[in-house]
């Protein structure tokens, strides 16, 4: 079979049955980039010489039997351009960090390369993973495999993209209001975002980081589950990791829907979402039904403050989180800067882009006296009753069900001069951030313009496994995984 | 919540940022929109709601004080845009 067909775990079957070398499956992904990254722009940097040295010294690991545990050993991965990675850029796609170089590495690179996986390169992303097209990177758009003229969502556009023109066989992304769920929806991939505190953030350059998460983007639900099990787990340099069970990803497998009772939330069904979503998510969930889950709908109002609450916690961490950018300890520095004052402004007003610019304004405002009370924490005590609806329905549910996304990838260009609208979009991702939330994205058809679906099952606290259970059991009832896009070569 | 050109100043100079004249009246219609979206939570009622900052009870993450490696300093300085005798440099701030 051909290596970049494969999944993952695949990959690394072959691979430990000497069927394939590690080499073989770095360099199969190396050339596909240089074959169609061109067309998508799905990576910021590639790490092609580090990449096959490394090849060979995990061959010599596997060959020596010191692999045997990982399911991923000898699979090359890409990960997002916000997770630092010793030596190798990690920009960000932002001008302030685009020759920045880490000292040391995320947890869950050290933790990836102790699984024996090859990194081959950095996904592009919406600047600070702040946007959800990918269109706000410094370094260009990334444009949707299933059409170039979309955008793949964001911002971990570039890890979906990448995953969906077979540029990567699996990717690590982050998630703090939606940015690995909805690009998943718009590039018809699989992606996991982990419950808070489940994933060490440990050299994940912060955004809001009361709602980042780290968590995999792969080709099917297997895949996650096995990256999963390699990057979650407390990590005693994030304080905010916890301690847990250790995830068996196949547990994942064997899993069952006869019996699992599903809520919908009606208000994920109301004004805005595109016809043909809703069409198709409620067909999944006639299938889930038809497999043997109960499914019920019920109200939850609250949803229309989601974004609001969202906006003012995550833009209010941002401006705290990027105070850091000063043009002195690392990043870019201007040129005409005389004074330290200047060398503030300018070097941040050159570096960062327009959406940053943005919220770190929206952030200090709403952190400011006089309205700190009135935005800020008024945001804060939605939040509680936010979690608190999703407990109250866990106390009848073993899961949601919902949209990813109001609606399928939107033309490049169509959200840049409108972030309300943009904004808006995510609507159905960013509560189970506040909340802190599991949640899993997979593909569940296509609409009238051929362009993927997702659907979105959300779980409770450090429930990955039931909902990526049923997610399991969904995809091999159906072949919407298994759809590729014709890719176009650049 | 009325946004004027005046607070929009006032926020790039809490920012340390500083607008283009063209930046700074699509900044003042964009802030407006979204916060005019925002104040939508004015609707939903607190009263009595504790804020919540941490999505799971999170108490004190206390370790052992063991005397460990840090970070070399060549190290962190090498991301410097300019340093100077194993020091960041900064421009003259007292004169």
């Amino acid at each position: 079979m051909e290596i970049l067909k494969m999944t993952a775990l695949e990959l690394s079957k072959a691979i430990k049955s000497k069927e394939i070398t590690v080499r073989q499956a770095t360099q199969a992904v190396l050339d596909a980039i240089a074959d169609y990254d061109g067309t998508y722009n799905c990576y910021t940097c590639v790490c092609e010489k580090e990449a096959l040295e490394r090849a060979d010294e995990v061959q010599k690991l596997i060959d020596e039997g010191k692999l045997d545990a990982s399911p991923l050993a000898g699979v090359p991965i890409a990960v997002k351009d916000n997770i630092c990675t010793k030596g190798i850029t990690t920009t960000c796609s932002s001008k302030i960090l685009s020759n920045f170089k880490p000292t040391y590495n995320a947890t869950v690179v050290e933790r990836l390369n102790e699984a024996g996986m090859v990194i081959v390169g950095k996904l592009n992303m919406d600047e600070f993973a702040m946007g959800s097209t990918t269109e706000t990177s410094y370094f260009g758009a990334t444009k949707n495999p299933w059409n170039i003229e979309c955008v793949p969502g964001g911002s971990s556009g570039g890890a979906a993209a990448s995953v969906a023109a077979d540029e990567a066989i699996i990717a690590l992304g982050s998630d703090t209001g939606g940015s690995i769920r909805q690009p998943c929806s718009f590039c018809g991939v699989t992606g996991l975002k982990p419950t808070y505190g489940s994933v060490s953030r440990y050299g994940l350059v912060a955004y809001a980081s009361s709602l980042d998460q780290i968590g995999p983007i792969g080709k099917d639900v297997a895949d996650c589950a096995a990256m999963y099990s390699i990057i979650s787990g407390r990590d005693e340099k994030d304080g905010t990791s916890m301690d847990f069970e250790k995830f068996d990803y196949t547990e994942v497998l064997k899993g069952e829907v006869k019996g699992k009772k599903i809520g919908i939330p009606s208000d994920y069904f109301g004004e805005g979402i595109a016809k043909d979503v809703k069409k198709k998510v409620l067909a999944a969930a006639e299938k889930l039904k038809e497999m043997g889950a109960e499914i019920e709908e019920f109200d939850m109002p609250i949803v229309k403050y989601a974004i609001p609450a969202y906006y003012i916690i995550a833009s209010a961490e941002a401006c705290s989180n990027l105070s850091r950018y000063d043009g002195i300890k690392y990043g870019y520095k201007s040129e005409s800067a005389r004074n330290l004052r200047e060398t503030y402004i300018k070097s941040r007003s050159e570096g960062f882009g327009m959406e940053v610019k943005r919220r770190i304004m929206l952030g200090n405002f709403v952190l400011s006296s006089g309205y700190y009370d009135a935005y800020y924490k008024k945001a804060l005590q939605a939040k509680k009753l936010i979690q608190q609806s999703f407990f109250d329905a866990f106390e009848k549910y073993d899961m949601l069900l919902g949209p990813v996304a109001p609606t399928t990838a939107l033309k490049l260009g169509e959200s840049l001069s409108d972030p309300l609208k943009m904004y808006l979009g995510d609507i159905y991702t960013v509560m189970i951030n506040i909340a802190g939330l599991p949640a899993v994205s997979v593909p569940c058809g296509f609409d009238s313009n051929n362009m993927p679906v997702g659907l979105q099952l959300i779980g409770k606290p450090f429930d990955e496994k039931t909902i990526m259970q049923v997610a399991y059991q969904y995809e091999k009832a159906t072949d919407f995984s298994d759809k590729k896009p014709n890719l176009i070569k650049a | 919540m009325q946004i004027t050109k005046e607070l929009v100043n006032y926020l790039e100079a809490l920012g340390r940022i500083e607008l283009t004249d063209e930046q700074r009246a699509s900044s003042e219609k964009d802030l407006q929109d979204i916060l005019s979206y925002i104040d939508t939570l004015n609707e939903l009622d607190t009263s009595n709601v504790e804020p919540l900052s941490h999505s799971f009870p999170v108490t004190n993450v206390f370790r052992e004080d063991e005397v460990r490696p840090s970070t070399d300093r060549e190290l962190i300085l090498e991301n410097a845009p300019e340093k100077t005798d194993a020091c960041f440099m900064v421009p003259k701030t007292v004169e």
